[in-house]
């Protein structure tokens, strides 16, 4: 996985709440699909027109966000179906941080496992790194550094955010999760061997 | 020190403890399905590593398929490729798999409980975010993205953060007419899509363990649509009742210490959590959706509300309604009656109940589609499939049909649907469709009336 230090570009609006992983890639683009290639499907509802032209209302058809790393999301960002797809497609587009006033959960955990970094911050927050950004779309970047914990604004402004040390960790290391565990096979093993002793009703319907 | 359900669900799957939260959990079963099972069984592979436990992965194909009376895996060519690697993947790795027209076979959350692969005290996760609905019976299930999924079925453990506890309590008795479906509305209504969110709810209250278990599992299974990954119910006689016998169920002595066990499953007097909410469920009443996010409810006696901001603008502009308008008398255009919500034998019983003879309005498409091979055997064992296509409506094969529509199945742009499924999203019936959540006695009222109408003076 890609490590994540710091990201610099000009934030990409979209701060409408409750925007789900239906909005952001709807279920049939990803009936058997990989991991590559699927920002063209991402807001495809949203993003183009009904004879497949581009909107250019919605904020990632315009000029200055087209190749924005970071967007700027409203609350709940990411919720409902539990496709990783969905920040696969983000990925694809470019994107490799959302700030949101929160998230949904599933979603949330996706984004670590993909080297991109979800950022809460107030409402107020992010309302203001908008505005910043709408004053001059052109050279307003924002800055989002993991390393410090910090969200640069256009004015320069430092707005602190936390985040879980874990990982934080693991997203700046680029780490491999399932080789971290496989390191502990022995203890999986040994909780196996007890568990099916202490509490052998959850194993003995099973056995093939 | 007093426990809650959740500690006693969570503390003894602890394999190792990470520090911060963090622990190293151990995933007793894992269910995989048709969108992304096969790919999943490969990525194990692609990175190296062999599936962990077959013997604890169940995989049956559920969304990608046909409900056409008749089908078969080819019926939706998209779904014909799919279904092949996963069969292929399932009889390379050796894992069970319940394919379409075998008993067993279902939606995956359906599947699960009817043959007591999830039991109480276990932990079970699958690549889908209504994973929650299996917390019914008393189970720590939640849904996982893909690469979560791959970690679980290369190690049968998954890092995971201990989430904070909420209760949400429902006291009083649940007047007639109302449905577990109308409570975990209300329930979001109150708290929002976000109110969850960090939580590991429990379900708790008198008019919680009123309810069979199958309206658990209607429950809980709306958890995720607010937000919360997790639900549950401590487990109960009702609960034991329901699994005793099931396919995957213990037996004999096994059953016997496994139901002492299960009699622990509860939180204890003075147990603590980090929110707790109370509803009175004698007040609830049979609710509907006016919106594109869950939490846009009311009670079908209600106006729609005047938006309180842009999102319930562009929720009324999509949905196509006014706000002061009367919910009920909106006229539906379709009808569906399934998915992980309520597609079990009870909630079609429940719709079968309104029908009393009467026949579905000429405009109205109305769907039936049983959530397991089971279901739909027991069904029509007991007749309620005569009666649906006396009324007019169809009678499908089971599967996720027209809740997530990647089936070739959906509900035409501009038409109005009541769907007893668990999400309204934009386009989530099909591009332009605009959906009604409800309950199946509400939504087999609506096929009837042709319009939004309260159940109980119907």
């Amino acid at each position: 996985m890609d490590a994540f230090t710091t990201i610099t570009g000009p934030a990409a609006p979209l701060l409408r709440a409750n925007v789900d992983t239906d909005m952001i890639i709807p279920a049939q683009r990803l009936i058997g699909a990989g991991r590559d290639g699927l920002g063209r499907y991402a807001f495809e509802r949203f993003r183009f027109n009904a004879d497949g032209s581009d909107n250019p209302d919605f904020p990632l058809n315009q000029a200055p966000y087209r190749a924005s790393p970071i967007l700027l999301a409203g609350e709940n960002f990411g919720c409902g179906s539990s496709r990783e797809g969905a920040v696969w497609a983000l990925r694809d587009l470019g994107l490799r941080c959302f700030i949101a006033p929160s998230f949904g959960d599933i979603f949330y955990n996706n984004c670590f496992q993909n080297g991109m970094l979800p950022v809460r911050l107030a409402a107020a927050d992010v309302q203001r790194i908008a505005e910043q950004t709408a004053a001059s779309p052109s050279n307003a970047y924002t800055s989002v550094d993991l390393e410090r914990q910090v969200v640069i604004t256009p004015n320069g402004e430092e707005i602190p955010f936390s985040v879980d040390q874990r990982k934080r960790s693991a997203l700046l290391e680029g780490l491999d999760e399932i080789a971290l565990t496989m390191k502990r096979r022995a203890e999986i093993l040994s909780w196996q061997a007890r568990d099916q002793a202490a509490r052998p009703w959850a194993w003995e319907g099973l056995r093939f | 020190m007093p426990q809650t359900l959740f500690d006693k669900l969570w503390a003894p799957h602890v394999v190792a403890d990470l520090g911060d939260d963090w622990a190293l959990l151990h995933i007793d079963r894992v269910l995989l399905h048709d969108m992304s099972g096969a790919r999943a069984l490969t990525e194990v592979g692609e990175r190296g590593y062999d599936l962990a436990r077959p013997d604890l992965v169940f995989a049956t194909p559920d969304h990608a398929v046909s409900s056409a009376p008749g089908r078969t895996s080819a019926t939706f060519a998209g779904g014909a490729s799919p279904i092949a690697k996963l069969r292929q993947r399932v009889k390379e790795t050796g894992i069970r798999l319940f394919d379409l027209g075998q008993p067993g076979h279902g939606i995956v959350h359906v599947m699960a409980p009817e043959l007591a692969i999830v039991l109480p005290g276990t932990t079970l996760v699958c690549g889908d975010s209504h994973t929650c609905t299996n917390g019914g019976v008393g189970a720590l299930a939640f849904g996982i993205g893909a690469s979560e999924l791959t970690h679980v079925l290369a190690t049968q453990t998954l890092m995971q953060r201990k989430p904070r506890t909420m209760r949400l309590t429902f006291t009083g008795t649940l007047p007639a007419g109302v449905t577990a479906k109308d409570m975990i509305l209300a329930g979001i209504g109150q708290l929002g899509t976000a109110g969850g969110t960090g939580f590991a709810v429990e379900y708790a209250g008198d008019a919680v363990r009123a309810l069979p278990l199958e309206a658990r599992l209607t429950l809980c299974n709306l958890s995720i649509e607010m937000g919360a990954k997790m639900g549950f119910v401590a487990p109960d006689d009702t609960t034991f009742a329901y699994l005793k016998g099931r396919r995957f169920a213990p037996t004999g002595a096994g059953w016997d210490a496994a139901v002492a066990a299960w009699r622990e499953l509860r939180s204890d007097d003075g147990a603590v959590f980090d929110r707790e909410v109370t509803i009175d469920a004698s007040q609830i009443a049979p609710q509907i959706t006016w919106g594109t996010s869950p939490e846009q409810v009311a009670p079908v006696t209600a106006h729609v509300p005047q938006p309180s901001g842009p999102a319930d603008q562009a929720a009324l502009d999509y949905i196509g309604l006014q706000p002061g308008q009367p919910l009920a008398g909106t006229p539906v255009d379709w009808v569906f009656i399934g998915s992980c919500t309520n597609s079990r034998l009870s909630d079609l019983r429940d719709a079968a109940a309104v029908l009393k003879g009467r026949r579905v309005a000429p405009h109205v498409t109305a769907w039936v589609v049983p959530g397991s091979e089971t279901v739909k055997r027991e069904a029509e064992a007991e007749g309620l499939h005569t009666q649906f296509l006396e009324a007019g409506f169809q009678w499908r094969e089971p599967g996720c049909a027209l809740c997530v529509c990647v089936n070739g199945e959906s509900v035409p742009a501009g038409k109005r649907s009541v769907s007893t499924s668990n999400r309204n999203f934009v386009g989530r019936q099909g591009t332009g469709a605009r959906t009604h959540l409800a309950s199946p006695a509400m939504a087999a009222a609506a096929a009837l009336a042709g319009a939004i109408v309260d159940v109980r003076s119907f």
